[in-house]
C-alpha cells in the first residue's frame, strides 16, 4: 500500500519534472517560453498517435520529443529570429498546441492506447517493500531523474552550461565577447520543447494510455511555476515536482476517504503547499537573484 | 619602449595622410560606418606601431567607440580596409580580433554580475581549460602586475574598479598583441588611474601596443606616443601629444575654444540658511548588489553649490534616490527641505516645497523616450504648476505648455529637427540641457542633479554648469553628484567625497586638491589622508 503510493506520487511528478527541466535551461539562456502547455499536448498527441499505428510505445516517445522540439522551434523562429515579444507568443504557441492537438486526436479519442510498460529486473523487483519503488518503474520515470543531475552537472560544471548561463545573464556582453547568443537560445528552446513533448508523451503513453483532448491540464503552468518557485535551480525543481505530486495524491485520498472539507478545498491544496515551501526555500534573497537570468524575457537584437 | 616606432607620428598637427610604415602594428584605411543617415565614422585613417600606446581622442559622439568596435569585429564597417602586421584582414566577429591578437577592455564592462570572476574570465577564452586552472592562472597573473584579484568573488559584489580589473587580466590571458581601452580611467580614482597607467607603461615595455580612448588631456599628454584626434566621425589630425598643450588638444577635438565656465567665490555662505538639510540618512541595500547608506549627514546652504565626488557605485544612485523621493525614509526628518520634514514625501510632494531633481539616466528616468518635449515638461511639472498649465475641471492647457516648451528649448539652445519632438530624437547632450532647463525654469530652492553632464559635448557641458552656478548665485541650494572630479572642482563651493555608503565631510573647494579627494574616494579616512599619502 505504502509503496503503490509512492509509485503514484512519483508518476505524478514526472511529468512536472520533465517540463520544468526543458523551462529551466530555456530560461537560463534569458528566454520565457510560457508555451509549455502547447508543447506538452503536442507531444502527448503525436506519442499516443505513433505508438498506435506502429505499435510500439518507444517510437511514440521518440515522436513526442521531436513533435515537441519542432513545435518549439517555430516559438524560436517568432522570438528569435524575428523578435517578436515572448509573452504574447509564448500564449500563442499554448493555444495554438491545445487547438491542434484536439484537431489531430480527434479520432483517436476513446481508443485503447499502447503502454510503455514498466522494467523487470528478476530478483531485484521482487524485493519486498522497496523493489517496484526503484527496481519496477517505467523508463522514463529513470531518465526524469537522471536528467535532473545531468541539467545540474550541465549548467554548473560545464563550460557550455556556463557559457549558457551568461547568455541568459547579460546577452549584450555575451554577444561583445563573440559568443553567438541567438544560436544558443535556439538550442534552449529546443530543449525545452523536447522536454516538453517527452512528459507530454508521458501522460499519453504511461500515466493514462488513452488520448483525451487537452490532456495535459495545466501541468505545463504548474511546470512553468515550479521553474520560477525554485529560483531556476534543478535540484529545487525536483522538490518541487515531488512534493506537488505528494499533495495531489495526497488529497485525492483524503477525499476517498470522505473527510469534511469541501473538494474544491483538497483540490487546491497541491498548489497552496508547492508555493508554501518553495517560497519559504527561496526567502534568501541575495541568492534567488543571483539564480534569477537577468535578461529573461528580453529581447535581444545584435548591433551590426 | 621602442624609440624607432614612433617615428611616423610627427610632431603637430599632421594631415590625414600617412605613409604605410613597416614597423606598424595595425593600419586603418579609409573606414567608415553608416547607421541610418548618420556616418558614424567617416573615411577614418589610423596607424598604431608596435610596442605604441596610441590615443584616440574625441568628445562624447566623435566615433571613437564605434571604430574601436570594428576594429574588435562586433561593428561591421560599410567600407574601407584594415591591415595587421600588413596583411588586409576581415574582422567579422569578436572571436576572429580576438585570434588575430586584439584584445578589448570595454567601457560600459562587459561583465556577468552573477558569476564569478573566474568564470568571466572562463568565457572569453576559447580552448576547454577548467575553471580552476584559469582562476590559478588569473591570480598568479593578477599579482605579477599588482592588479591583485579574488578569481571566486562574484563580480556583482566588486567596486568598479576592480571590475576594471578583471577586464583588463581577461585581456591579458588571451595575450594579444594589440589592448584596446576604451575610457578606462572615467571610472577610476587618481590613484587607481595611477596604478593602471604603471600597468600600461610595463605592458609597453613588453613590446605590446595599446590604443587609449579617453577625452582626458592630461593623461594622454602623460603617457602617449602619438594620437589621432576625432570629431564628428572625421579624423581631423595625428599628432605628437607631447608637443601640444592641453588647450590646443581641446581645440582639435571641440574644433573651437570652449567657454570657460566663471564661479565668482561668494563670502559669508556659512551663514546663510540651509535650504536642504540631510540628518543620519540611511537606507538598506535594495538588491544583492546595490550599497548601504550608512549614517549619511549633509547641509547645503542657499547660494552654495557643494558637489558629491565617489567611484561610481559607492552610494550615489541610492543616496540621490533617497533625496528625491523615488525611495522613501522610515524616518521623516531625515530630510528636510526649506525648514519641512520631507523624507515621507512623495517626489511631488518635494518638488511642492521647491525642490528639483535631475536623475542620471537621461531617457526612462529624467524623460519618456517616445513622448514629445511638451510632454514631458507636463509630466514633471503638472502638479508645482499646476495653475499655469491646467485649466478648469483639470484640462490641459497646451498652448502654456508649449509656451514654456519653447522658452525652455531657447534659454538652454537645444538643438533637434522639428518644432516639439520626442525625447528620444535628440542627441544625449541636448536632451539633457532640455531635462536641466525643464528644472530650471521653475526657479527650483532646492536643486538636485546627478551626474549633470555625463555624455555630454563639451559645448553643452559648459552651458549647463555655468546655469547650475548661476540658480546658486542667486539664491538656492544646489547639490551634484558627479564622476568627473574636473567639474565638481569647476563649480563646487564645497565637495564631499562618497565612499561605500558614508559620506565624508565637504571640504571648501579652496583646501581641496585633487590628492586629498582622491584619498577620500579610495576610501582613507579624512584624518589620517597625509599618512596614508605616504603609503601611496
Amino acid at each position: 500500500m505504502f509503496e503503490q503510493i509512492i509509485i503514484t506520487i512519483a508518476t505524478a511528478a514526472t511529468p512536472l519534472l520533465i517540463a520544468a527541466l526543458g523551462e529551466l535551461v530555456v530560461e537560463r539562456s534569458g528566454v520565457l517560453n510560457l508555451g509549455v502547455e502547447g508543447m506538452m499536448v503536442m507531444g502527448a498527441v503525436s506519442g499516443f498517435a505513433v505508438a498506435l499505428t506502429t505499435g510500439s510505445p518507444w517510437l511514440g516517445v521518440l515522436a513526442a520529443i521531436i513533435v515537441g522540439a519542432l513545435f518549439s522551434l517555430l516559438f524560436g523562429f517568432l522570438t528569435l529570429t524575428l523578435v517578436t515579444n515572448q509573452v504574447a507568443t509564448g500564449l500563442a504557441l499554448t493555444l495554438l498546441g491545445i487547438g491542434l492537438s484536439g484537431m489531430i486526436g480527434e479520432s483517436f479519442v476513446g481508443q485503447p492506447g499502447v503502454k510503455l510498460g514498466q522494467i523487470y529486473i528478476p530478483g531485484l523487483t521482487d524485493i519486498p517493500l522497496v523493489g517496484r519503488l526503484f527496481f519496477g518503474q517505467d523508463p522514463i520515470f529513470y531518465l526524469s531523474i537522471l536528467l535532473t543531475f545531468a541539467v545540474a552537472w550541465f549548467l554548473f560544471r560545464t563550460r557550455a552550461g556556463l557559457t549558457l548561463r551568461s547568455v541568459g545573464d547579460n546577452h549584450t556582453s555575451a554577444h561583445a565577447l563573440g559568443i553567438n547568443v541567438i544560436g544558443i537560445r535556439y538550442l534552449a528552446v529546443m530543449f525545452g520543447g523536447a522536454c516538453a513533448g517527452l512528459a507530454g508523451g508521458f501522460l499519453s503513453l504511461v500515466y493514462t494510455p488513452q488520448w483525451i483532448e487537452n490532456m495535459s491540464a495545466g501541468r505545463g503552468w504548474i511546470a512553468l511555476a515550479l521553474v520560477v518557485f525554485a529560483s531556476w535551480r534543478p535540484l529545487r525543481v525536483l522538490a518541487g515536482a515531488y512534493l506537488f505530486g505528494a499533495v495531489s495524491i495526497g488529497q485525492l485520498h483524503a477525499q476517498a476517504l470522505g473527510i469534511g472539507i469541501p473538494s474544491q478545498l483538497l483540490s487546491s491544496l497541491p498548489y497552496l503547499a508547492t508555493i508554501v515551501v518553495l517560497v519559504l526555500i527561496s526567502r534568501n534573497r541575495r541568492l534567488t537573484l543571483i539564480n534569477t537570468p537577468a535578461s529573461l524575457g528580453r529581447p535581444f537584437v545584435p548591433d551590426r | 619602449m621602442p624609440a624607432g616606432n614612433r617615428k611616423n607620428i610627427t610632431g603637430g598637427v599632421v594631415q590625414t595622410t600617412l605613409e604605410p610604415s613597416g614597423a606598424s602594428l595595425l593600419e586603418v584605411r579609409g573606414l567608415t560606418k553608416i547607421f541610418g543617415t548618420l556616418k558614424a565614422c567617416d573615411s577614418v585613417d589610423l596607424t598604431i606601431g608596435k610596442g605604441e600606446i596610441h590615443a584616440l581622442l574625441g568628445e562624447n559622439g566623435a566615433g571613437k567607440s564605434t571604430l574601436v568596435k570594428m576594429l574588435f569585429g562586433s561593428l561591421e564597417p560599410y567600407s574601407g580596409e584594415i591591415r595587421w602586421n600588413g596583411e588586409a584582414v576581415k574582422i567579422s566577429s569578436p572571436s576572429i580580433a580576438k585570434k588575430l591578437g586584439i584584445g578589448m577592455v570595454f567601457q560600459h564592462f562587459s561583465l556577468f554580475e552573477a558569476l564569478s570572476a573566474a568564470e568571466n574570465i572562463a568565457l572569453s577564452l576559447d580552448d576547454k581549460t577548467p575553471i580552476g586552472t584559469i582562476a590559478a592562472k588569473a591570480q598568479a597573473l593578477s599579482y605579477s602586475y599588482g592588479l591583485p584579484l579574488d578569481p571566486y568573488s562574484m563580480v556583482g559584489d566588486l567596486s568598479v574598479g576592480e571590475r576594471q580589473r578583471i577586464e583588463i587580466i581577461r585581456c591579458l590571458l588571451q595575450t594579444p598583441d594589440l589592448i584596446i581601452l576604451d575610457e578606462p580611467t572615467s571610472v577610476l580614482t587618481p590613484q587607481e588611474a595611477d596604478k593602471l597607467f604603471e600597468t600600461l607603461e610595463r605592458l609597453r615595455s613588453e613590446g605590446k601596443s595599446i590604443l587609449y580612448i579617453s577625452h582626458r588631456l592630461e593623461e594622454v599628454k602623460r603617457m602617449c606616443d602619438g594620437a589621432t584626434v576625432m570629431r564628428h566621425g572625421k579624423v581631423v589630425g595625428h599628432c605628437d601629444p607631447r608637443q601640444e598643450t592641453a588647450a590646443s588638444l581641446a581645440r582639435m577635438m571641440v574644433g573651437n575654444e570652449v567657454q570657460a565656465v566663471v564661479r565668482e567665490p561668494v563670502e559669508g555662505m556659512d551663514k546663510a540658511e540651509p535650504l536642504l538639510e540631510i540628518r543620519g540618512l540611511a537606507r538598506k541595500p535594495a538588491t544583492p548588489f546595490s550599497t548601504p547608506l550608512r549614517d549619511i549627514s549633509l547641509d547645503v546652504r542657499a547660494g552654495e553649490v557643494i558637489g558629491i565626488a565617489g567611484v561610481a557605485g559607492n552610494g550615489q544612485g541610492e543616496f540621490f534616490e533617497a533625496v528625491s523621493g523615488e525611495a522613501m525614509q522610515e524616518d521623516g526628518a531625515t530630510i528636510r527641505i526649506r525648514g519641512n520634514d520631507a523624507g515621507r514625501l512623495s517626489i511631488t510632494g518635494r518638488r511642492m516645497l521647491g525642490a528639483a531633481f535631475v536623475p542620471e539616466e537621461r531617457l526612462g528616468h529624467g524623460a519618456a523616450p517616445r513622448m514629445k518635449l511638451s510632454e514631458n515638461l507636463f509630466l514633471s511639472r503638472y502638479a508645482t504648476d499646476a495653475k499655469a498649465f491646467l485649466g478648469a475641471g483639470g484640462l490641459v492647457k497646451e498652448g502654456a505648455i508649449d509656451t514654456a516648451t519653447q522658452r525652455i528649448i531657447e534659454e538652454m539652445d537645444v538643438r533637434k529637427s522639428g518644432r516639439d519632438p520626442e525625447a528620444a530624437a535628440l542627441s544625449g547632450g541636448n536632451l539633457q540641457k532640455f531635462i536641466v532647463g525643464r528644472e530650471l525654469d521653475r526657479r527650483p530652492t532646492v536643486m538636485v542633479v546627478n551626474q549633470p553632464t555625463w555624455g555630454v559635448d563639451a559645448g553643452a557641458a559648459a552651458k549647463i554648469r555655468q546655469s547650475l552656478i548661476e540658480l546658486a548665485r542667486s539664491g538656492s541650494a544646489v547639490l551634484i553628484i558627479s564622476q568627473d572630479l574636473d567639474e565638481l572642482f569647476e563649480i563646487s563651493d564645497a565637495i564631499a567625497v562618497m565612499h561605500n555608503g558614508h559620506l565624508s565631510k565637504p571640504l571648501p573647494i579652496a583646501e581641496a586638491t585633487l590628492e586629498k579627494i582622491g584619498l577620500l574616494m579610495g576610501g582613507a579616512e579624512p584624518g589620517h589622508a597625509d599618512h596614508s599619502m605616504e603609503a601611496v
